[in-house]
């Protein structure tokens, strides 16, 4: 009844391009932004429940857009070019080591001369860092051009284990520390410290905008629709004229980018002291899972699945509590895999196509209601 | 030089026989491969539940006071009730309902099935490392003649290596001769065909998981004598993937080909790369190995060929 486009006549191309066409959808995510910009700061200023402290923002609000960006990172590659990778977690951490030597300025000894430059501020080392991340996904989306899905899933899965291996035994990386863990710079924005907790989550928040705007962009224009071509069948996209490489090469390039960012801001803003094990092939599986359960092929479905999954284990952990049920650190810990396992088969049993599947069978109902038809 | 070559034999030896453990688990994926075309990562997390089972169990039993060769009987034979347990729950509540989906969203499937096993195995078995002593473990010196020091080579990998020869001559038997060997064949090829001659493919589908979970349970007690029952066992089961590339999805002799080459590639690759570009190399040189080889060869050594049509 109040949700449906009768009436919104469009009357230029670009009202009849625009991302969100519905004017009740643009108007919901304002609403959402506005939340997100003012609203969350504006609740945690007067600390009114949940965010008494700094727990909310710390252990989930942060977490979660940045999960979110990596979700979105590998929507572009799984979700909408169709190749499966298993190695996000090695481009998060070259997102995040990079950004850290380019932090920490980069000394290469090449015997006649010596590579060397200065450390960036921190906006520059994180897009350099990026742009590496992006530069390895190209390096190693070129086996996608002969193989495809499960295999490649093994050829990114050489890139995960290639790269834990890495950045655990070549200590240039680490700045010769000896520990292997190494913290990051200050977080200094032009001559703006972020340091408080809800500074770090607008930071996040402003990254995670842009990028998912972006991404939004991308995957409804021409390369998007190459992508999603070559999707659903490469052979066919081919014989359309769209080039393989070019369409796979760009996913990977672009999905690579934005899981290097998700990876430079889970070092530097969430962890902001790290070891090679905040990346390895368990983090992978966790962000394939945010895109598998939020919808494949979907933006909007990568928040859902990010806050799914990350919720998932608090509320496990603290439900028992709530009901005073005595349970042990180690069976919540087992029994959040069982859920998130029976989670994941239930949902491909009965919706394939994840939460953003049935968010848009909800909308569709919602523009017919209350007529049945 | 001769000692330079007795050690090049022992660590290709070492490697060889750690590839046949390898072998073992791949052996589980590709008999789920071949005959319902679903990539099983499960795998190794069965690989752990049979283990865990196995040496609860035996401890439980030997802790009442059974004979130890009874108990070991007792012990085999809960842990292949298990195994089949949990063939029929993955049968009946995953793939049953997932029938005729695409490859990808069965894979993804076994992910989740994975995460259950993990789970639940841990819950109900505990999560400790347990050691398993059913095979010696001390170590064999051969050629002491002809090589300085001889060669070494450690009992329990021979022990892995005969009974890997044995599973496989056994399934080699029970594919080609039995009644349902001869179904399963028939699946594999056309499911639908062989539906429409009397074949219940539920039924196929349940048989597959359990002959692939007591493939996983001699694996554990392989795995589990050598290294203790624990959580990274799943871990090692992984590097049965890149085996599988090298040695085809889809092909017996591929898995255990495959197994023979990652295990001898990434001993001698630790031994003589190892020292100069820093060790560990054993943790990523299977996959690289692996991308190598699908850029050469895509369908792997042993594989069919891929033909796609529109």
């Amino acid at each position: 009844m109040f949700y449906r486009e009768t009436g919104q006549f469009k009357t230029s191309y670009a009202a009849d391009m625009q991302i969100f066409p519905i004017r009740q959808d643009r108007i919901a995510l304002w609403v959402v932004l506005a939340i997100a910009f003012l609203g969350i700061p504006l609740l945690d200023q007067l600390q009114v429940w949940p965010f008494g402290g700094e727990y909310m923002l710390r252990a989930i609000l942060i977490p979660f857009l940045i999960l979110s960006l990596a979700a979105i990172g590998l929507n572009i590659l799984t979700g909408y070019c169709g190749q499966l990778s298993l190695g996000s977690g090695a481009f998060m951490a070259i997102g995040a080591y990079s950004a850290y030597k380019f932090g920490t300025g980069v000394h290469i000894p090449l015997g006649l001369f010596n590579l060397s430059i200065p450390p960036l501020p921190v906006l520059p080392s994180i897009l350099l860092g990026a742009l590496m991340s992006a530069f390895v996904g190209i390096l190693f989306g070129i086996p996608s051009l002969r193989i495809k899905g499960l295999y490649l899933a093994v050829a990114t899965l050489a890139a995960q284990f290639f790269f834990d291996w890495v950045f655990i035994r070549v200590k240039w990386f680490t700045n010769y520390n000896s520990s292997g863990s190494v913290s990051a710079p200050d977080l200094n924005f032009f001559g703006y410290v972020v340091n408080t907790p809800i500074d770090r989550y607008l930071l996040c928040l402003v990254f995670v905008s842009i990028f998912a705007l972006l991404a939004k962009n991308l995957v409804r224009g021409n390369i998007g629709r190459q992508w999603m071509a070559t999707r659903d069948m490469d052979i066919a996209a081919e014989l359309m004229g769209i080039r393989p490489l070019y369409a796979k090469l760009t996913a990977f390039a672009i999905s690579s980018f934005i899981m290097g960012v998700a990876g430079a801001l889970w070092a530097f803003v969430y962890l902001g002291a790290w070891e090679p094990l905040a990346f390895s092939i368990d983090r992978s599986f966790q962000i394939l899972f945010m895109v598998i359960i939020g919808g494949l092929g979907s933006i909007l479905g990568s928040f859902l699945g990010a806050a799914f999954i990350l919720v998932l284990p608090i509320a496990l952990d603290q439900v028992p509590h709530a009901l005073g049920v005595p349970i042990s650190v180690e069976t919540v810990s087992h029994l959040v895999f069982i859920v998130t396992g029976t989670l994941i088969c239930w949902l491909l049993i009965v919706e394939p196509r994840g939460f953003a599947r049935l968010w848009l069978t909800g909308k569709e109902k919602l523009r017919l209601w209350p007529y049945p038809y | 030089m001769i000692i330079a070559f007795g050690q090049f034999l022992e660590v290709l030896v070492s490697g060889l026989l750690a590839g046949v453990l390898y072998s073992l688990v791949a052996l589980g994926f590709v008999l789920i491969f071949k005959a319902s075309g679903v990539f099983n990562f499960a795998q190794g997390a069965m690989v752990l539940l049979a283990g865990l089972a196995l040496v609860r169990s035996l401890d439980f039993l030997v802790a009442n006071g059974l004979p130890f060769w009874a108990a070991i009987i007792a012990a085999l034979l809960f842990a292949a009730l298990i195994m089949a347990i949990t063939a029929f729950l993955v049968e009946r509540f995953v793939l049953g309902p997932l029938i005729n989906q695409d490859g990808l969203t069965l894979f993804m499937s076994t992910i989740g099935v994975t995460f259950i096993i993990e789970g639940g195995a841990q819950m109900l078995f505990g999560s400790d490392v347990y050691p398993l002593r059913l095979f010696p473990s001390d170590a064999w010196f051969l050629f002491e003649g002809s090589f300085p020091g001889g060669l070494l080579v450690s009992k329990i990998d021979v022990w892995g290596g005969m009974i890997a020869a044995v599973l496989v001559v056994g399934l080699a038997v029970f594919f080609q001769q039995t009644k349902t060997g001869r179904a399963l064949r028939a699946v594999a090829d056309d499911h639908a065909a062989a539906q429409s001659v009397g074949i219940s493919l539920n039924w196929i589908w349940f048989i597959v998981w359990l002959v692939a979970g007591l493939v996983a349970l001699v694996a554990a007690t392989v795995w589990g004598t050598k290294l203790g029952v624990q959580f990274s066992i799943v871990f090692l089961a992984l590097k049965a993937l890149p085996v599988l590339i090298i040695g085809g999805f889809t092909s017996v002799p591929g898995a255990i080909v495959g197994g023979l080459i990652v295990g001898a590639g990434e001993k001698l690759a630790e031994a003589y790369l190892g020292p100069f570009i820093g060790g560990g190399i054993e943790y990523w040189f299977a996959y690289v190995l692996a991308l190598v080889v699908l850029m050469a060869r895509p369908q792997g050594l042993f594989g069919e060929r891929i033909i796609e049509r529109i």
